[in-house]
């Protein structure tokens, strides 16, 4: 440790799990400083999911995955029912894809929404300004910003209305009961908002939590509840009711009902009203005033997508069980992208993704290897908790429960930042046009266009990564109805392929044993890896590859940092000691540090030397995924349709 | 005395005929108009809980009085190995029904005064206020997630504290802790064989502790988030409800969920679905044969249900995993054998004469319910015994 941290963040709040950063600033002499190396991300939570996961019904696997994060609860769940497909070569019928892509999608809009607002915005917005703000000058600011929100009883905000939540926000005060907004930076001189603009995004904090909880109500129809919706391996679970009535004993009947249609319908039209009036202007509204954050919170400039949301539109063959290939192409590509050549999309070859221990709590080799060679169990190494020892984590030593992800050796960024920058780069499918006219729009064109006049490498930094997040949102919240549309005119197909349990006891029929599962998880790329006894027919080895792991990941045996400890130089600090700008950066990649904690294959088999269907699927169709688009002009007409045009 | 209160419909009846009807304190009308709140929307509110929780309806003024108190009750939440899912559902899920914002659990019933996953504070201004509001006695500790029983080997540390001295000092001046989740109850998924990190429950904790105080578990995975808000509000007005022996609210963890199931009717009388899609899927079908758990599972989604009354599992198509129970992650059923497919013993999952096995009356329904309970005891008991052990 060459140099004592003087930045600690512990507990890291408002993201999901429990992480510890530290950092150090070189003083300024003025209680501030500058971060001038990389800090250091250390998880400090362990379960052992994976190792809880063997010897055990191949058929459970997803409910336990998805324990493994209950903010991503479909995603863990539907990437493990996809392992086990591919290892026993089942197909699920069409109307499971257009669910799991409805399911996938509403997660999408619900926790990047609720990111923004909930676990975001107080890093830009001062709570105490607002109580500063004039009511009718907000509610005017309300009418500007977002002319189509009327949370109002069907009408605008108007000054009563701002006066109501200004009352209730100093009853708080006076009471000395300030709950969640208790003892925040406020005041801190890197809040710019005026305070109108405060208090319109602390109104829109409360109404995003009533939005949220509508929702969600498609996973409820779908999967019976939220957080934790239930799957199956072989297709869903639900199934279209005999019954288009309300259920009952004597009528019996299924969720999926006409009362159950029309939730999801409903849903589906308030995810996408409440992102165009309020989400997309917002973001818009909090770049412009914060336009410098396009300059800091850069990473290497690596990118990697597994790829996601079969788009039903490019479908090319259908097999005869009513499942479908799509050889065309995912609405999110497969594809890496490296920073000596942005523009350009690169095949994804699951092959290169390795693991390494080097600066993890596992016992093992410290050099950089196949994800399941090697290190094997649980060891801490840290310090002593609770006083009993000098509490500081070394980045030369061992510091963190994840354990750090590399494709081809390098530290990649996953996530919106990266779905964006790869659907830009592809440029072919219609929302890929989409993505170009958006990002020319909102952030390349000039000031005085309404643009921020900032550039498409820009986007890599704390600001691109909350436009990125934004823009996605956008274009999944119109895809929801697409979806929609093609699932309800299949509505009385199959759901599931009664052939799975059968196969699962039929190990000659397995095409191979280790099944590879994926899926673009809101936080980014995500794949399960199961090995499945051809004797026993259970588990016999499970390994994720998650989304936050690649960001919030230690330094490698190269001593290579990880993003989220990249991304820390440059921080200019105002006061060491609220360090609101380290939250800022941090907070743009929206940990989900439960998701990112795994364990190792126990017996060292490499799990990834495997002829992979799903694999093939992804490193199908070279043409649609490697398109080089040198040009990034915005293309006049997309062929996207009418709902999918930005507002 | 569940009777009656899990009729699907009558939070629905009661919302119907509640309104006007209730005489309301002076404070309670005036907190109301301050708080912006209809006063129809919230009457219906706390007359829906008063029916979710069988009490009385001459019970509403003091509910009323209790969610709307001008100091709120502080509440501390600490989350330890979780998944967050639990928060979520409460987050998500919570509102007066039929009102148009859902900050109230948030701003109006409680001073949610430590929360890690909304609190604005970080670091150490997290910790500050954490100092703060557990200096002070009379709050009440919400926790989610189970706790590695061996303070020292670093498999949950935050804030520079182990899991065990974290809870430990928030526990001290609690008035209450309600456990929330499977985890935190029972031990849930950390605690699922092998156990990799030595995972214990709230209550094992406690006691290894010799921490005594009043404890609420509120298992699922995650809970349904009106029992959670139910409890806290009957917690208020009345103090502690009635628990089970696993500690859980017998109002809402009374009964199985296949007692209260749609479904339950083609249990008795079929057609029972044999795959998740075929016709008697369709025509909800009782789901024994895909693995269905709900005979041998105590808790509310059936009558309740989620999301606002949206669906719930077997109305969705999928059995009852059994999230509620401790240790519903290593269950044994047929022959022995794991897993949520697998059928129940007992005869259910026999292929031959199964329809007359499934034609018997309640009786037998029961006897398996005894038997469950016998199972679950003892169950506590090995855990008891097996936490000592690690002592």
């Amino acid at each position: 440790m060459a140099t004592t941290p003087n930045v600690i963040i512990d507990p890291m709040t408002r993201i999901e799990g429990h992480l510890r950063i530290q950092a150090y600033a070189e003083p300024d002499g003025q209680g501030g400083g500058v971060i001038t190396k990389p800090g250091l991300s250390s998880s400090t939570m362990v379960r052992g999911v994976e190792a809880i996961l063997l010897g055990r019904d191949p058929r459970d696997a997803w409910a336990f995955t998805q324990r493994i994060c209950g903010v991503c609860t479909v995603v863990h769940g539907l990437t493990s029912v996809r392992a086990v497909e591919n290892a026993i070569g089942i197909k699920v019928p069409k109307n499971a894809d257009y669910i799991r892509n409805m399911m996938i999608g509403a997660q999408y809009v619900h926790d990047h929404v609720m990111h923004f607002y909930h676990l975001h915005a107080l890093d830009w917005v001062d709570v105490v300004s607002a109580l500063e703000a004039s009511p009718a000058a907000t509610a005017s600011l309300a009418r500007t910003n977002n002319p189509g929100h009327k949370p109002n009883q069907g009408r605008l905000p108007d000054t009563a209305y701002f006066q109501t939540l200004l009352t209730k926000l100093n009853g708080m005060v006076s009471r000395g009961q300030l709950g969640l907004f208790a003892n925040g930076y406020w005041g801190h001189p890197a809040y710019q908002l005026s305070p109108e603009a405060n208090l319109l995004l602390v109104s829109h904090y409360l109404e995003a939590l009533g939005w949220a909880r509508e929702v969600v109500k498609l996973h409820a129809v779908f999967g019976g509840k939220d957080p934790h919706p239930n799957l199956v391996v072989g297709g869903m679970p639900c199934t279209l009711s005999s019954n288009p009535g309300r259920i009952s004993e004597d009528a019996g009947g299924t969720s999926l009902n006409t009362a159950g249609l029309a939730v999801i319908k409903t849903a589906i039209a308030t995810m996408k009203s409440f992102v165009d009036q309020v989400y997309l202007p917002d973001v818009c509204l909090l770049a412009s005033q914060y336009r410098e954050w396009a300059l800091i919170g850069a990473t290497e400039g690596n990118f990697l997508c597994f790829g996601d949301f079969p788009d039903p539109a490019l479908v090319r063959t259908e097999f005869k069980d009513g499942a479908i290939d799509y050889p065309a192409g995912y609405l999110i590509p497969p594809g890496v992208i490296w920073a000596s050549d942005p523009t350009r999309l690169r095949p994804f070859d699951p092959s290169l993704v390795t693991e390494n221990v080097a600066h993890a709590w596992y016992r093992g080799s410290t050099a950089g290897e196949h994800p399941s060679v090697g290190s094997t169990t649980l060891h801490y190494t840290g310090p002593k908790p609770d006083g009993a020892s000098r509490y500081m984590l070394d980045e030369s030593q061992r510091y963190s429960w994840i354990k750090s992800p590399r494709y081809d050796g390098e530290p990649m960024e996953v996530g919106p930042l990266a779905h964006i920058l790869a659907m830009h780069a592809r440029g072919t499918l219609p929302t890929d046009k989409l993505v170009r006219r958006a990002v020319q729009q909102y952030w390349t064109d000039p000031v005085t266009q309404d643009g921020l006049g900032l550039t498409v490498g820009q986007l890599n930094s704390t600001l691109g990564r909350i436009f990125c997040r934004m823009l996605e949102t956008k274009i999944i919240a119109d895809q929801m109805a697409v979806w929609y549309q093609h699932y309800y005119n299949h509505r009385s197909g199959a759901y599931w392929n009664p052939e799975t349990f059968t196969r699962l006891t039929q190990p000659q029929q397995w095409p191979q044993s280790v099944g590879f599962g994926f899926t673009e998880a809101p936080r980014g790329a995500l794949g399960h890896w199961v090995r499945l006894d051809r004797t026993s027919g259970l588990i016999a080895n499970y390994q994720c590859v998650v989304a936050s792991q690649w960001n919030a990941g230690p330094r490698d045996d190269q001593d290579t940092p990880g993003p989220y400890e990249r991304a820390l130089v440059g921080h200019r600090l105002v006061d060491v000691k609220q360090p609101l700008e380290v939250l800022r950066t941090i907070h743009s990649f929206d940990p989900c540090i439960g998701c990112a904690v795994h364990l190792i294959d126990p017996d060292g088999q490499p799990l990834m030397e495997v002829d992979i269907n799903h694999a093939a699927r992804v490193s199908l169709a070279p043409d649609a995924r490697c398109a080089t688009p040198s040009d990034v002009h915005p293309p006049g007409v997309g062929g996207v349709s009418d709902g999918a045009s930005p507002t | 005395m569940t009777t009656g209160l899990h009729k699907p419909s009558a939070w629905a009846q009661e919302q119907a005929r509640t309104d006007g009807e209730i005489m309301l304190d002076d404070a309670t009308a005036k907190r109301l108009l301050e708080l912006g709140i209809s006063r129809r929307r919230f009457l219906s509110f706390c007359a829906g809980m008063a029916s979710l929780m069988a009490l009385p309806q001459a019970m509403v003024p003091q509910l009323a009085a209790a969610a709307t108190a001008r100091t709120r009750p502080s509440v501390v939440y600490l989350s330890f190995q979780e998944c967050t899912g639990c928060l979520e559902s409460m987050v998500n899920s919570f509102a007066f029904r039929g009102g148009t914002t859902l900050d109230n659990l948030i701003l109006n019933l409680i001073s949610l005064d430590y929360q890690e996953t909304l609190m604005a504070a970080a670091g150490e201004q997290a910790e500050e206020q954490l100092r703060t509001v557990t200096q002070k006695s009379g709050y009440v500790l919400v926790v989610d997630g189970s706790i590695p029983a061996q303070w020292d080997n670093g498999y949950f540390i935050s804030g520079e504290r182990s899991g065990v001295a974290r809870f430990r000092d928030a526990a001290k001046n609690a008035r209450l802790i309600l456990a929330v989740g499977t985890c935190a109850s029972f031990g849930g998924l950390p605690k699922a064989a092998p156990n990799p990190t030595g995972a214990v429950s709230i209550q094992t904790l406690m006691r290894n502790l010799g921490i005594s105080k009043p404890l609420i578990n509120l298992s699922g995975c995650p809970p349904i988030p009106e029992v959670t808000t139910g409890v806290i509000l009957y917690y208020l007005a009345r103090g502690m409800p009635d628990l089970d022996d696993l500690r859980r609210p017998s109002m809402f963890y009374g009964e199985t969920v296949h007692d209260e199931c749609y479904r339950e009717e083609s249990y008795e009388d079929g057609p029972l679905a044999r795959s998740f899609d075929d016709a008697a899927a369709r025509r909800g079908g009782c789901l024994i044969k895909l693995g269905c758990k709900g005979p041998v599972t105590h808790n509310a989604c059936a009558t309740i249900k989620w999301n606002q009354g949206t669906s719930f599992p077997m109305m969705s198509g999928h059995g009852c995993i059994g999230c509620s129970e401790p240790d519903f992650w290593d269950r044994l059923d047929l022959n022995g054998q794991k897993g949520f497919y697998v059928p129940l013993a007992n005869g259910e999952g026999e292929d031959e004469g199964e329809d007359e096995d499934e034609d018997e009356d309640e009786g037998e329904s029961d006897e398996r319910q005894e038997a469950k309970g016998e199972r679950e005891a003892d169950d506590h008991e090995q855990e008891r015994d097996d936490d000592e052990h690690d002592d």
